[in-house]
């Protein structure tokens, strides 16, 4: 009940925004919601399993690549009916990506730690470069001519491409957070952290760390494809560059700047993270000189020296509310 | 009927054979003790029977079914569990998690059910739950079911240890010197609860201990491993008197007087 | 058979280099158990700084081993610094934390370094200092020995030589061996670790600059982004040799090199570079531990 509730709400304010801002601002609220998945799935690998995957970005790729091909395979679809292809293209994206993350998973994660790392990142670059030189993909010059929503006119009222993106994208943002929160509030997601804690321990104690490991993955693998559909059909135009392993840094800059095992942490840290460039382009205009990614990587040594962290730990922000509240009870 | 048989299990990592074709078994319902001088190969036994080394030679058999070569979960899910040596909790996790993580084996829904909130998820959740908890309050734990298990003190942390082992309800159950670290008070208060426990749950009980107090007051019979072979194996008192055990412990009559052997 | 030769000393003159900069990211994870992403970087800056170096004294165009000595000067002493201060700033805060915090550090780090020598030096590339006239040595067949090669291999296997005499035959090499192997007990056996892991840093961060004034001789077109890919070869070279293990970081960095050219001799160049992330995904999968590696089994 609850989330449908939330779901309204929000989608609801997507009307206020669509009616608000401009379509710059509409389309930085597209991006922080793919970021915001791209964080929380992996935050379930990197933060609620513990194993270390860089290669997000491939993933996503996968996704993106997928339904932007099946996009232009397909007759577009207009009006209402619009949204049910996109949700087909994001279920293709998130299975094909979650094929990949099996594919990936399987040999990759009986390794620990820093070779888990290195796999992944090498998988990741792997599935770039096969990208690359794919023709029927376009290759290098990229895919052209990725449909993304379009208004739904019905008769006196215009339904603006903005709320029919906005809708299909809060869809999955939502379900991407109920998914992970409910499932490690259930023995999967027990599984889950218990890999984390002590491989061994768990293995002793009935977990298939393995299957666990694996599980976490394809999941992961799932979200970040929908998220790279999601992707595809914004940008309407998808390059391999834009899947390079300064995405999947990105992705685990999220997770780690939010917090290990925080959803909140992700969404919060999504946004930051989506801004930031954003909020730093006049410095770039003003100084003649693009400091920001330095600034960005400068950031990144101080966090990780100063608040490892991140934001909420592995606390969610409902953690802080109920402690704050039970403090006050104390108090009175 | 025998619970557990070691069939001449060796254990070899490159040029060192830490287990030498040993072969012992353990009736049911037996409390049995493994003990040894340090570096005997008591831990490595534990290890080839709970499937984290996969014997060399030899072959394990638990309840009737050949366990060799079987995953740790696999051989856990068979009901053979254990406790750790150095106290392997899941530090960040709460005292209960800890103990839920192992009834895991026990809960049959899928990865839908709970996202869906199901009938039977919020139903063996529930239980699952309850199980928990009981187990925590026969422990006196119940009070500290939300506290980090890291938080916990030295002793109570080894009572978690133990109590999440019992919660994959197994029928043989493995403790590494559990007594490690421990007081005279808190080693009697073990040995009253091992005996509890046993009695209690149906176990069957293999102890690795280092405290001979513990070992010849609740063992019914003991093997004595050296330098990864058998050399005793009999009742605390015949075991207690065996002159090649006291040699393995203390050294012979010549090193002991301080002259060459 | 004259082409195979020619590969071999290609090959062989490409994986010394791939070698010597294997040695520094073996170092630091046999010492740390770190993977230093910032390593590629402190190679690049190696070879600014000697850029700079030969700009400010004037010997941009005076070829000769007085000049190679200059820039390898440089070059070292200035990636022994930048190593330093990384290791004491960036790395060391974070001795006792988790490996997952340190591994993003490297990363921030080796981000930092890239982006500000696009800002300071500017993103397009520059023309390295002519360090040595590359003439033909010796022709047979069409196979060519160039000096360059030559000195190359001569270079390295001086390098290497000092290193082994200091690992083996020092005391200094005895305390980095103990360090590497248990810090813990190092520390209580009287070794002050933080100077080894200190001076792990300059030898390995040295051998990145010799390593990138000979990349500018070959290949005389430096850019902020030089490190990536070698970087990323270095660090193949080293875990097929088994990371952490110096012999192995020779090795690896060997065939790497040898390899490289025979994929690009007789099979298409398109997949030089794929190749070395081929490479990677084989060992890890089927022997992580490398060639040179051991296994080793965790205690439970």
């Amino acid at each position: 009940m609850k989330p449908l509730l939330v779901f309204a709400g929000l989608w609801l304010c997507g009307f206020a925004v669509d009616f608000s801002f401009d379509a710059f601002i509409q389309l930085i609220l597209i991006y922080i919601m793919i970021n915001m998945m791209l964080a929380m799935s992996l935050n379930l690998v990197n933060g609620y399993t513990g194993q270390f995957s860089l290669g997000h970005a491939g993933f996503m790729a996968v996704g993106a690549y997928t339904s932007g091909f099946l996009s232009t395979m397909l007759p577009p679809m207009a009006g209402g009916l619009q949204i049910f292809s996109y949700f087909f293209y994001a279920i293709s994206g998130g299975l094909a990506a979650a094929l990949a993350g099996w594919l990936v998973g399987l040999p990759s994660l009986r390794l620990k730690g820093d070779y888990l790392a290195i796999v992944t990142l090498g998988f990741g670059e792997i599935i770039r470069v096969i990208l690359l030189n794919t023709q029927a993909v376009g290759g290098a010059r990229g895919m052209y001519g990725i449909l993304g929503p379009t208004d739904w006119d019905l008769g006196g009222f215009v339904v603006s491409k903005f709320v029919i993106g906005y809708t299909h994208a809060l869809f999955w943002v939502v379900l991407c957070f109920l998914t992970i929160w409910r499932l490690i509030r259930s023995s999967h997601g027990r599984a889950f952290l218990s890999v984390r804690e002590d491989e061994v321990a768990a293995e002793a104690m009935g977990v298939n760390t393995t299957q666990a490991k694996v599980r976490a993955f394809v999941l992961s693998s799932f979200f970040a494809g929908v998220a790279g559909s999601i992707f595809a059909h914004y940008a309407n135009y998808l390059n391999p560059g834009s899947f390079a392993f300064m995405r999947s840094i990105d992705a685990v800059i999220m997770v780690v700047l939010g917090g290990m095992g925080s959803l909140s942490g992700s969404l919060l840290a999504a946004v930051f993270i989506t801004v930031l460039p954003e909020a730093l382009r006049p410095l770039k205009d003003l100084t003649g000189v693009d400091l920001r990614m330095v600034i960005y990587s400068l950031s990144l040594i101080l966090l990780m020296i100063l608040r490892p962290k991140g934001l909420f730990g592995s606390n969610e922000i409902t953690d802080f509310i109920r402690r704050k509240s039970s403090a006050q009870k104390v108090k009175a | 009927m025998k619970l557990l048989e070691a069939q001449n299990i060796t254990m070899q990592f490159g040029g060192l054979k830490a287990v030498d074709q040993l072969s012992f078994h353990i009736q049911q319902g037996e409390l049995m003790g493994l003990i040894g001088p340090n570096g005997a190969g008591k831990t490595t036994v534990f290890n080839m029977l709970t499937g984290v080394y996969r014997p060399t030679l030899g072959e394990v058999v638990f309840d009737g079914k050949t366990i060799t070569g079987l995953k740790p979960y696999q051989i856990s899910r068979l009901g053979v569990t254990r406790t750790f040596q150095n106290i392997r909790l899941f530090k960040d996790l709460s005292v209960l998690q800890n103990v839920l993580v192992a009834s895991n084996q026990h809960l049959s829904y899928g990865m839908a059910a709970p996202v869906l909130k199901t009938k039977g998820f919020l139903s063996q959740e529930k239980e699952a739950q309850e199980k928990a908890l009981q187990l925590l309050s026969i422990f006196g734990l119940e009070k500290k079911a939300q506290d980090e298990a890291s938080s916990l003190p030295y002793g109570e942390q080894r009572k978690l240890e133990i109590i999440r082992a019992l919660a994959t309800e197994p029928k043989l159950i493995c403790l590494d010197e559990p007594a490690a670290g421990m007081n005279h008070q808190e080693t009697h208060h073990l040995m009253e609860t091992i005996a509890k426990i046993r009695k209690d749950f149906k176990l069957t009980v293999l102890l690795i201990e280092h405290d001979m107090k513990l070992v010849m007051g609740i063992c019914e019979r003991i093997v004595v491993l050296d330098h990864g072979c058998k050399i005793e194996e009999g009742t605390p008192r015949q075991v207690q008197s065996s002159a090649k055990v006291i040699e393995a412990y203390l050294g012979t009559d010549a090193e002991l007087q301080g002259g060459s052997v | 058979m004259e082409d195979f030769v020619q590969h071999i000393i290609n090959g062989v003159s490409l994986g010394s280099i791939y070698a010597l900069i294997a040695l520094g990211y073996t170092m630091v994870y046999g010492i740390l158990q770190l993977i230093n992403f910032a390593h590629s970087d402190v190679y690049m800056m190696g070879a600014f700084a000697s850029y700079y170096t030969a700009m400010f004294l004037g010997r941009d165009n005076q070829p000769g081993v007085g000049t190679l000595v200059i820039l390898l000067v440089a070059s070292m002493v200035a990636c022994s610094l930048l190593g330093l201060v990384i290791e004491r700033f960036c790395y060391r805060p974070l001795r006792k934390a988790p490996k997952l915090n340190i591994l993003i550090t490297a990363i921030g780090v080796s981000l930092f370094l890239e982006y500000f020598a696009q800002v300071v030096f500017g993103a397009d590339p520059k023309v390295f200092p002519s360090v040595l006239n590359d003439t033909v040595l010796a022709e047979m067949n069409g196979v060519q020995l160039k000096s360059s090669d030559v000195t190359v291999l001569a270079v390295t296997v001086i390098m290497m030589l000092i290193l082994n005499f200091v690992i083996y035959k020092t005391m200094l090499g005895k305390a980095m061996r103990a360090t590497s192997t248990n810090m813990s007990v190092a520390s209580l056996m009287g070794v002050n670790t933080d100077k080894i892991i200190a001076f792990t840093f300059i030898v390995g961060s040295s051998l990145a600059g010799v390593g990138s004034v000979l990349v500018g001789m070959k290949y005389p077109k430096i850019d902020p982004l030089m490190g990536m890919l070698i970087g990323l070869k270095a660090f193949v070279a080293a875990v097929l040799g088994g990371i952490g293990n110096i012999a192995g970081a020779v090795l690896g960095g060997l065939l790497m090199g040898v390899s490289e050219e025979m994929v690009v001799g007789y099979l298409s160049s398109t997949y030089r570079d794929a190749f070395a992330f081929g490479i990677l995904i084989v060992i890890l999968i089927f022997r992580p531990s490398g060639l040179l590696g051991k296994n080793s089994v965790e205690k439970v």
